[in-house]
């Protein structure tokens, strides 16, 4: 079914998804918020620009973004994948719980910070850019990748502050400097590579990049030394 | 070995012609302070692991001990207080930032003693609750501005989901995992037989307490510990968190020990991590951000549960109530300084954030001023202890209040103010199994049932005695209220005149 958002506002556009059947294609989208906010078994192409929160929640859909998307993309999605064709803005993928978050372009501040996972549950963010300041903030677990194409540093300043638990892989030549002390980096083991190239696989596929040109390259993977980086902090009182 | 400076602040006394060395105490105490002589057989203590919880002394057969507040001390100064300088000490010791828990202790003063409730004399009658009826059921949420009618003259409903309430008193937000499994057992089967409403916390919900839905708010906090689709569904109301009196602009902090099994799983972090929630929601940082959190929320539950926005009572309240209400939320839910936690970083707890009786006032005032009152209900907490605060803060202008630290007292807390540790031997504030099963969640439900029944019996009969007959009717009414030992000032802000005016 095929929806024209064109001057629409999003609670009438997000009344028609959910009221839609399972394959959805967004027309003309500009800044509508909230899209898809925690939606199970649809799929939906958005051609335009969606608002912030686009996902938010989400529960098993798929949403391909013909465009760039806007901050909080992915906000706590619990499943499903959100695929952007361009950039995505600020705390893309903030605090995720699960599924998958492919972005082509750069992603703003503050991606991926406080994601979480729980045994097999592992929320997956891969950027085809580059990342601005504070990626994987409090990051709890999960995986970023960020593959840096066309840029000449993949993040930001404060990349990994406060970081417990999960890994970021940055491709890159030498991993960047000043990270935060809890935070140990080391070349990606062959283990490591082997995730890399699942996702990188993915996202060849869906934005037609060419793999060998991004696996010909030196990967980083950061890591939390500590599951409780504040612990020392304390005294009882 | 490096000298100890700190002498414990409790002593342990045992009538040892009492003491039949049965080790009940011992067996009693997490803190390992009781231990047996076998040679002499008789029972010792360590004083200095006491945290004057009580459970030894409720649970002594015989009676035979007690717990004294040491008067050991130190040459007396107004100003170096023994308190103070053992905080130098420990932090000298250490390094690290002081962790207290509960309420502000210091004696600041409690706007609620220096308020009196009115009462009818010859010129309007009381009204006998035992005999007439009385209404203390409240509903929460935005109360449209005007009717609307269709064509044919029949009232269209605009009326956005509310919260129903037969007492206006509902549990406030402590996480599983900062209280345990029967703890949380405790409020919700209490808020389900009271229809009230108690609240998750930001540590998720187990899916065991998925059936007290219609009687349970799901906090969303800035760490979004088991926040998905189906837990928010859970929820009869959502709740952002934004801030907490007992520190507010600071975050959470769970230590990764009490990240365990259930824990783990409810909030989606492995064993043994801590749970961290940031100071801010990164996604936050303005009204119109709120406004988008809001929404995201409204959208993804079909607009069918009301939105509360938590914050704390600090300096600006009112203008920030001014740009909540604005927000798209349903309530604002407000938390003074003296409200109760887990574990908060002593300075903050002792030192930011103003009373609840002064936010609310003023709140409520400026709301009125604004005509956006009814944009939102209000609910204040931090601290409420007793019916009678119920009353004043419903004539100060709340809907209702929020209860945490009364409502865990009547399940057994002592306030020995030691929840960071972990070891509370009532069963409360802790997630070792051998202590939490200390709380049969029949007897708990059963004693918050008992407390908010027995607060509900006397705010009829203040209600009455003022000739009031529903609650509703006593909300902002602060004609109803004297004021005594208040200044000017003070009396300008709760806008209330003083006690014979």
């Amino acid at each position: 079914m095929n929806i024209n958002a064109a001057g629409m506002h999003f609670k009438e556009l997000n009344e028609q998804i959910k009221t839609a059947g399972r394959e959805i294609v967004v027309d003309n989208c500009m800044g509508q918020r909230y899209i898809g906010s925690g939606l199970a078994g649809k799929s939906i192409v958005i051609n335009g620009t969606p608002g912030n929160a686009l996902g938010a929640y989400l529960d098993g859909s798929t949403i391909l973004v013909h465009g760039n998307a806007q901050d909080a993309t992915g906000d706590t999605m619990n499943d499903g994948a959100i695929y952007i064709a361009g950039s995505s803005g600020d705390a893309t993928g903030y605090a995720m719980r699960g599924g998958k978050i492919f972005v082509n372009g750069d992603v703003g501040y503050r991606a991926g910070i406080h994601m979480k996972e729980y045994k097999e549950k592992s929320p997956v963010l891969v950027i085809g850019g580059a990342a601005g300041s504070f990626l994987g903030e409090y990051q709890a677990g999960g995986t970023i990748i960020v593959l840096g194409l066309e840029h000449t540093k993949p993040v930001g300043n404060f990349c990994g502050m406060g970081m417990h638990g999960g890994r970021i892989y940055l491709r890159c030549s030498v991993p960047p400097k000043g990270l935060p002390r809890q935070i140990t980096v080391e070349k990606a083991s062959e283990e490591d590579m082997e995730t890399i190239e699942t996702y990188v696989k993915e996202f060849c596929e869906i934005f037609g990049r060419r793999e060998c040109m991004i696996m010909n390259s030196d990967f980083y993977v950061l890591r939390p030394d500590s599951k409780n980086p504040y612990r020392q902090l304390y005294t009882q009182n | 070995m490096a000298i100890n400076f700190l002498y414990p602040d409790y002593e342990v006394v045992r009538d040892q012609t009492k003491c039949i060395a049965c080790r009940v105490c011992e067996r009693q105490c997490a803190n390992g302070v009781h231990m047996l002589d076998e040679t002499l057989n008789l029972m010792k203590s360590d004083d200095a692991k006491c945290v004057n919880c009580h459970r030894c002394v409720s649970l002594c057969p015989t009676r035979a001990l007690k717990i004294v507040k040491t008067d050991h001390t130190f040459k007396e100064n107004a100003n170096w207080t023994g308190e103070t300088i053992k905080e130098v000490y420990r932090q000298a010791a250490t390094g690290g930032v002081l962790l207290s828990s509960m309420g502000n202790p210091k004696p600041y003063p409690v706007y609620w003693d220096k308020l009196l409730i009115n009462a009818s004399q010859v010129t309007n009658p009381s009204i006998d609750p035992l005999r007439e009826p009385m209404e203390t059921r409240v509903y929460l949420g935005k109360k449209p501005g005007a009717i609307q009618r269709d064509q044919n003259g029949e009232i269209i409903c605009n009326l956005t989901p509310q919260l129903e309430l037969d007492v206006p008193v509902m549990f406030s937000a402590m996480s599983y995992g900062s209280i345990s499994y029967n703890a949380h057992e405790s409020l919700a089967r209490a808020a389900r037989a009271l229809n009230t409403l108690y609240n998750t916390g930001e540590g998720g919900l187990h899916e065991d307490f998925y059936e007290y839905s219609a009687n349970t708010i799901v906090q969303v906090a800035s760490g979004r510990f088991g926040v998905h689709k189906d837990y928010l569904n859970a929820g009869a109301a959502i709740e952002i968190k934004m801030g907490q009196g007992a520190k507010p602009g600071i975050g959470g902090h769970l230590p990764g020990q009490k990240i365990v099994g259930d824990v783990s799983r409810t909030r989606m972090i492995p064993e043994g991590s801590d749970a961290i929630s940031p100071a801010p929601h990164h996604d936050i940082y303005s009204i119109e951000d709120l406004r988008q959190l809001v929404y995201s929320l409204k959208e993804a539950t079909d607009y069918q549960k009301p939105v509360i926005v938590k914050i704390a009572a600090v300096h600006n309240v009112a203008a920030i109530a001014s740009g909540v209400a604005r927000s798209g939320a349903d309530i604002i839910a407000i938390d003074g300084f003296r409200g109760g936690t887990g574990a908060a970083p002593t300075r903050i707890r002792d030192n930011v954030g103003i009373p609840i009786e002064l936010a609310l006032a003023s709140v409520d005032q400026r709301l009125r001023d604004e005509g956006i009152r009814n944009n939102v209900s209000i609910v204040v907490g931090g601290s409420i202890r007793n019916s009678a605060d119920v009353v004043k803060a419903v004539a100060l202008g709340a809907d209702a209040v929020y209860i945490a630290t009364g409502a865990l007292l009547a399940l057994g807390c002592h306030l020995c103010r030691s929840c960071q540790a972990g070891k509370c031997n009532w069963g409360i504030a802790t997630q070792e199994p051998e202590l939490v099963k200390r709380l049969n969640p029949d007897i708990g439900s059963e004693r918050l049932v008992n407390l908010i029944h027995a607060w509900q019996h006397e705010i009829k009969e203040m209600m009455g005695g003022m000739g009031i007959n529903s609650i509703e009717a006593l909300k902002g009414n602060r004609l109803m209220l004297r004021g005594i030992g208040l200044n000017e000032k003070e009396l300008g802000i709760l806008g209330v005149k003083y006690a014979g005016e």
